[in-house]
């Protein structure tokens, strides 16, 4: 899968997330502007799980600040997967 | 960014609580008169929040226990189980409690919390997998942080969901460790562990059952879920504490693989921290001959916990789980449940506040924990105090 249908899917599962009222790109601090506490992240992670056939290890948690961020260790998990 | 800019939000939150002249996280206890009765603020209070399951901080037997070992032995070991600390009562301990479940050995640490963090940290390094549910203790979360082990978090009491993630695994499944608790702090609810376990017997991998509140609470002889469901010979490990229904302090694995031994010695936080003090090993030993002797203080438990559960439940309450000994009450909103809290205990009634994100799914609990000491009469005037401001709401 691509960067950029990996980024499009992470969108579609934020936006029923946060319910449409924020607008998401790839700077978006799930954190910050989002509003997310830590343990509504990890929540937010199992539902990408399911979505991408991944396990997302808790310990990078701290890596991902941003949308990109979870993008790219989304594409990790599942180039890892595939390998 | 300066080093203690990262406490500004919890600042502000206290000056928050400050303001309402509410600190529900300092309360003093000023008086202790019984397991189940204290002073607080100068009011006699009815203590529903100190999982205080068996009620044997003040059996007699218990405190005599005590008092001898401290006449004889002293006040402190003053060093750690692998220097100077290791007392005949530690190991005699390990010996008992692993007998009680039968296992073939077992490890006494200092607290609950560092029965998880040295097992965790010891068992599940930087190349294993652990797959926890996800409502686990914030111990198990840190004990596998130190450890640097791989962590993923599988759904509250979801086999399927951790079925599907031992799948994604592949080969590494058959060395996992699978962590669980018998009967979840919070609100109360039991892991659904037969499922677990047959996850476990189709995947491979280990598994460890954290029995904190579920030790002399639930099963024949009070060893805990395992033993209710007759799962003993599947927990690879069973973790819990003295200082809930044993009314002690300290916690525990158990275990019959050889390699326990090892694990002692690799556990930094058994072989740097000061071992338990020999009254609380005397008091511990004696309160877990009580539990094997009998099941009626666990009959009075079940019978008190049923007793508030069907009380709050007719009052319309939204409760977290089944009867069991806690009983947790979800309450919309932060403010609101603040408030709760309070106005319980300005109406003697002590019980816990638990709030996000802290809380599974980020609800506000009152959390209420029994105890087979508590009378009929004083759970009946919990019930009333919440019922006095249920006809308020």
């Amino acid at each position: 899968m691509e960067y950029k249908d990996i980024l499009a899917q992470l969108y579609e599962e934020l936006a029923s997330f946060t319910h449409g009222r924020v607008a998401v790109d790839e700077e978006t601090e799930l954190a910050g502007q989002l509003d997310l506490d830590s343990l509504q992240i990890m929540n937010l992670l199992l539902f990408i799980e399911d979505r991408f056939d991944i396990s997302i290890p808790v310990s990078i948690l701290p890596d991902i600040k941003t949308v990109k961020d979870l993008a790219i260790q989304v594409e990790k998990l599942i180039q890892s997967s595939e390998a | 960014m300066g080093i203690f800019d990262k406490f500004q939000n919890l600042a502000a939150t206290r000056q928050q609580l400050e303001a309402l002249g509410i600190n529900p996280f300092g309360v003093q206890i000023e008086k202790i008169i019984s397991p189940t009765e204290g002073v607080i603020h100068g009011r006699p209070t009815i203590l529903a929040g100190t999982n205080n399951y068996l009620g044997l901080t003040f059996d007699p037997d218990c405190i005599a226990a005590a008092r001898t070992a401290l006449e004889h032995e002293g006040t402190g070991t003053t060093g750690s189980r692998m220097a100077n600390g290791s007392y005949s009562g530690h190991r005699k301990l390990e010996q008992e409690i692993a007998g009680f479940y039968g296992k073939s050995d077992g490890i006494v640490f200092s607290t609950g919390y560092q029965a998880n963090l040295g097992m965790l940290s010891a068992l599940a390094g930087p190349d294993d997998v652990v797959l926890l549910d996800a409502d686990c203790h914030a111990s198990i979360y840190d004990g596998c942080r130190l450890g640097g082990a791989e962590i993923i978090r599988f759904r509250h009491n979801n086999p399927e969901d951790l079925a599907k993630r031992m799948r994604r695994l592949g080969k590494r499944a058959a060395d996992a460790l699978i962590l669980v608790e018998g009967i979840y702090s919070m609100l109360g609810d039991r892991a659904p562990l037969k499922e677990i376990v047959d996850v476990k017997r189709e995947f491979g991998g280990y598994l460890m059952i954290d029995e904190a509140h579920s030790l002399g609470v639930l099963g024949e002889k009070g060893c805990g879920l395992v033993e209710e469901l007759g799962l003993l010979d599947d927990a690879d490990f069973i973790v819990g504490t003295f200082s809930k229904s044993l009314g002690g302090a300290g916690g525990f694995c158990v275990s019959s693989v050889p390699e326990l031994e090892l694990i002692r010695y690799s556990s930094r936080p058994y072989i740097f921290t000061a071992s338990p003090s020999p009254a609380t090993i005397a008091s511990t030993r004696c309160a877990l001959h009580k539990l094997e002797a009998g099941t009626h203080l666990r009959r009075r438990l079940h019978d008190n916990a049923q007793r508030l559960h069907d009380g709050l439940s007719a009052l319309g309450y939204k409760l977290g789980a089944p009867p069991s000994p806690v009983i947790a009450v979800v309450i919309d909103g932060v403010a609101e449940a603040l408030q709760f809290w309070n106005n319980l205990l300005q109406r003697g009634v002590y019980v816990n506040l638990m709030l996000p994100p802290a809380t599974p799914d980020g609800v506000s609990l009152i959390r209420c924990s029994l105890s087979a000491a508590h009378t009929t009469e004083q759970i009946d005037a919990v019930c009333a105090a919440f019922a006095e401001l249920r006809a308020q709401a």
